[in-house]
């Protein structure tokens, strides 16, 4: 294929406009020794038709979750989209645009993130969102340089409940600013507000997940409290649909919340794009990384919508910024901006109500299940951390042959969890479905 | 346009889910439980024309001429909207068992490979979500590498003047001293401005080649040369790599470490501010240090491999943003390698002509054979006499139905105008905006309070950001 234009007599014509005989002139600047002398080792160049089948036969190559039955979760959800989404998504007007450097033509962009960041804070509790990141991980790194900014202390403490795969990046991204990053121990799978006093001793800030990895409610006031006696920023990691039952962070007295996003209304598509959020108190408003909208007028008073408080960013900064971010994940914050819209108050409420409902009906069942038991005591949400006597393999195996998918290993991330498992559970689930889960767990332990 | 704040109205809500009433006081501590949740609602059909509606203020790729420098702009291809969205690929789970995501894992193994390929590079992660991520990770390998050796007197980061604010922010985030390099009157390097900079304490010099004035730096053997010796690495900007696909590999050219922007030279959509996606590959020498997980192959198996004992650490969630990777793939697929050299005759092709047909209008900084881009000015006399700018040009292309190219970069250019016109475009689109961009030169000679003022045809005027600024008002809450 190419979606290249030209027939030989346009370039013909070109190259004489410009003066020169040949587009191999354009490149005479290349020394020699810097060329490619040979063709690019690459399969050849196939048809439309032939691609569409080529993709869709690997794409068959995968098992996915239209036909298995998932309980994954640990992150990333299988949650129900409602059609209108993905039929906006598509209108190309907003696809194939660029970041909205000229706002007279991209009010459409810019009202959505406007919208977004809007939509953030109600979810959040929080007094200012800005326009996405790449996804929860990244997020809760870029949080951690914000407290670092903000009181230019060198630890940042993160609770061991917090996603393995966050505390990873945090762990990267630490490293490059030199900082240190201490784990708070797990406690029956929660933080314990008793280990703040010692780790949060001249640390920046204190990361809590809630509910956390392990789907459990932790104690944000005790946390929240322990935290600010040490003067550090409590940062606050929360799935979006979680808070549409639970106290947000800004109520709890978080000074920054930020998350994973991929639950309102982006495909699971193995691993990304997602969308990372962040949220913050007023005061850190100008710590914020990466893009910002706000409102304005033009010269007759109409309302219009412009990037703002861009001395934060890199392109203005450079060496100074707050983060080097730019592409962000745009199309990502217009994919929830719509689904929070279209599910609204009662949608996202009942989203995260049957997905707790189903979790704990899935939790009840374990304990009934000779040689499974729950990992922890104590509330939880929707995901549901077990120990069991058959090995994960074994379940995995089971669910597979089900046509089930999950559990997600825990020792892989926690090697003091040796049989420990995690199953989530979304709105998706069936009692049927949690009920069939039940007899094949059943079926493994026996 | 109302907001959706506006719009809403209690009770309008369409129900998507089993409306089952829940007891959550059964399962969650009461005071845990929220109360209030103040989100707007709106009817799908509301819904749906509101979205519809904000869609249509809006301008992409599809509605026009893009020629956004440093953007690569070029028309994303339909049919990578498709595959991306497969069911085996958009409804696959993270965590799923590797043996059930065999068609993913191969997708990804083989991009690795090719993007080795076309870059020059012996290993390549697909992981970084976008070109300023891929800069961090590669910045990080950097570290990581001087690190490994015990060498921790290498501080600083080299970059050009003309180099993109994300280059020197990077830079900083991995920890390092920001040094600039000028450029020389040809628009390259300044090599013995470099000379005198590069010392035992570079760590690495950060460089875009064909750089952000669209030209190719020539000396750039001489350059690596400067910073090898130096005990220093290369790092190479792939933003602009649509130039030389096929014609010249940044391994080729002694660069250590490489970050694409697949959102630009591969054609995934830009999304209006994203997902893109920024894979970084490396020489041989460097290939412990990328971030994990890689892909790799095995008997025919494929693999998420965790093995590399340097490893950076991971630098996001999962594996990449997969999603994108679908669309570049597919788009590689489609081209071939003598397809992607097409796009670089015609990429360079094209800024050549639009220049050829505006040189004598504007003013040029450099005048050299560019690549697949240019920088230009507006003439000393509009600016001076007529006080019309860059930014009045810009704003005025909008009256006439074009995206404006990127103004104000590089920061080295006064008043710089910065054309890309990319591959996909045919010559009649080039020739009328070249027209137009001269034809507005003409209006800013003879009215220049018209230009002044643009744009005229647009949903709203020229926005006031100052005021967005000292009376900041960055959300909305219902209710007003
Ligand atoms: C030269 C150059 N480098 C780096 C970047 C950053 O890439 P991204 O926006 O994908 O993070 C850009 C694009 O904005 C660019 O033009």
């Amino acid at each position: 294929m190419r979606f290249t234009p030209h027939t030989e007599e346009d370039r013909r014509e070109m190259l004489r406009q410009i003066g020169a005989s040949s587009v191999e002139e354009l490149f005479s600047d290349l020394p020699q020794s810097v060329r490619l002398d040979r063709s690019l080792k690459l399969p050849e160049g196939l048809s439309e038709s032939e691609v569409a089948r080529l993709l869709s036969d690997l794409a068959a190559r995968d098992l996915d979750m239209g036909q298995y039955v998932s309980f994954l979760g640990a992150g990333a959800y299988d949650r129900y989209i409602p059609s209108a989404v993905g039929e906006l998504l598509r209108r190309s007007e907003f696809y194939t645009a660029y970041t909205p450097y000229q706002p007279e033509i991209s009010q459409g962009t810019l009202q959505a993130i406007f919208e977004f960041q809007s939509l953030i804070a109600a979810l959040t509790g929080l007094d200012i969102a800005q326009a996405s990141l790449y996804d929860g991980a990244t997020a809760v790194a870029e949080a951690a340089m914000l407290a670092w900014g903000q009181t230019g202390r060198e630890r940042i403490v993160v609770a061991r409940s917090v996603d393995p795969q966050y505390r990873a990046v945090l762990r990267t991204y630490a490293h490059g600013r030199g900082l240190e990053v201490l784990e708070l121990p797990l406690r029956d799978g929660r933080a314990g507000a008793e280990d703040i006093a010692g780790a949060a001793e001249g640390a920046a800030c204190v990361i809590v997940q809630h509910p956390n990895f392990f789907g459990l409610l932790e104690d944000v006031d005790s946390l929240v409290k322990a935290t600010h006696e040490k003067g550090a920023l409590y940062i606050a990691v929360a799935d979006p649909i979680s808070l549409a039952v639970l106290r947000p962070p800004g109520a709890y007295g978080a000074d920054v919340a930020v998350g994973e996003g991929q639950g309102l209304g982006i495909a699971a598509s193995f691993g990304g794009p997602y969308l990372g959020f962040m949220a913050v108190r007023q005061e850190y408003l100008r710590r914020l990384p990466g893009r910002i909208v706000g409102e304005t007028a033009d010269k007759d008073g109409k309302r219009g919508y412009v990037l703002t408080f861009q001395t934060r960013e890199q392109h203005i900064r450079r060496e100074k910024a707050t983060s080097n971010i730019c592409t962000n994940q745009g199309l990502m914050a217009l994919a929830a901006t719509i689904y929070t819209t279209l599910l609204g108050p009662d949608g996202l409420r009942q989203a995260a109500a049957l997905s707790v409902e189903g979790a704990h009906r899935l939790g009840d069942g374990i304990g009934k299940v000779q040689g499974a038991e729950l990992a922890f005591s104590g509330p939880y949400a929707a995901e549901v951390a077990l120990r069991s006597r058959a090995s994960v393999g074994d379940v995995q195996g089971a669910m597979l042959k089900a046509g089930m998918l999950g559990p997600l290993d825990l020792e892989r991330f926690y090697p003091e969890l040796p049989g420990h498992m995690l199953l989530s559970v979304t709105e998706k689930r069936t009692s049927e479905e949690i009920g069939k889960l039940l007899d094949v767990l059943q079926g493994v332990e026996a | 346009m109302k907001t959706i704040f506006e719009e809403h109205e209690a009770g309008r809500g369409t129900a998507y889910l089993p409306s089952r009433k829940v007891d959550l006081g059964a399962y969650l501590p009461a005071g845990e439980i929220r109360e209030e949740l103040p989100l707007p609602e709106l009817s799908e059909v509301q819904a749906v024309r509101h979205f519809t509606g904000l869609s249509r203020r809006n301008y992409g790729v599809d509605n026009g001429f893009y020629p956004l420098g440093s953007c690569t702009m070029k028309y994303n291809p339909k049919i990578n909207e498709d595959t991306a969205r497969l069911a085996g690929f958009a409804q696959v789970h993270p965590y799923q068992p590797e043996a059930t995501v065999q068609g993913a894992l191969q997708l990804m193994w083989e991009l690795q490979r090719d993007l080795g390929e076309i870059t020059g590079m012996d290993a390549v992660s697909l992981q970084p979500a976008a070109g300023a991520h891929g800069e961090l990770t590669g910045i990080l390998i950097v570290r990581g590498y001087h690190e490994s050796r015990g060498d921790a007197k290498r501080t600083q980061v080299i970059v050009p003047d003309s180099a993109h604010g994300t280059n020197p922010a990077t830079a900083a985030m991995a920890g390092f001293e920001v040094v600039h390099v000028p450029s020389d009157e040809r628009g390259g390097v300044d090599v013995e401005a470099l000379r005198q900079l590069a010392s035992e304490k570079t760590a690495a010099l950060m460089l875009t080649n064909p750089n952000t004035l669209g030209v190719f730096d020539e000396r750039i053997a001489e350059i690596a040369e400067i910073i090898h010796a130096a005990g220093g690495l290369l790092y190479y900007d792939g933003a602009n790599l649509n130039a030389v696909l096929g014609h010249s590999r940044p391994g080729d050219m002694g660069f250590d470490i490489v970050h694409l922007n697949l959102h630009k030279t591969f054609s995934t959509p830009h999304g209006g501010g994203g997902p893109g996606a920024g894979p970084v590959g490396v020489k041989a020498h460097l290939k412990d240090f990328l971030p994990m997980p890689i892909v790799t192959m095995e008997n025919g198996q494929f693999h998420l491999s965790y093995a590399a004992p340097h490893s950076i650490g991971q630098m996001r969630s999962f594996y990449g943003n997969f999603g994108v990777l679908v669309r570049a793939y597919t788009y590689i697929r489609a081209l071939g390698g003598a397809g992607l050299r097409e796009v670089a005759d015609d990429a360079v092709l094209n800024a050549n002509y639009v220049l050829s047909l505006i040189k004598d209008h504007f003013e040029l900084p450099f005048d050299r054979i560019p690549k697949h881009e240019f920088v230009v000015a507006p003439p000393e006399d509009l600016v001076r006499q007529k006080g019309v700018k860059t930014l009045d040009i810009a704003k005025r292309l909008l009256d006439y139905d074009f995206h404006p190219p990127t103004v104000y970069f590089p920061l080295i250019v006064h008043e710089a105008m910065m054309i890309e016109p990319t591959e996909t475009e045919t010559k009649e689109t080039l020739k009328a905006f070249a027209d137009t961009l001269c034809q507005i030169v003409d209006e800013g000679r003879e009215n220049p309070d018209y230009v002044k003022t643009a744009p005229h045809n647009t949903v709203v005027g020229r926005l006031d950001e100052a005021r967005a600024v000292k009376q900041p008002r960055l959300l909305e809450r219902l209710g007003g």
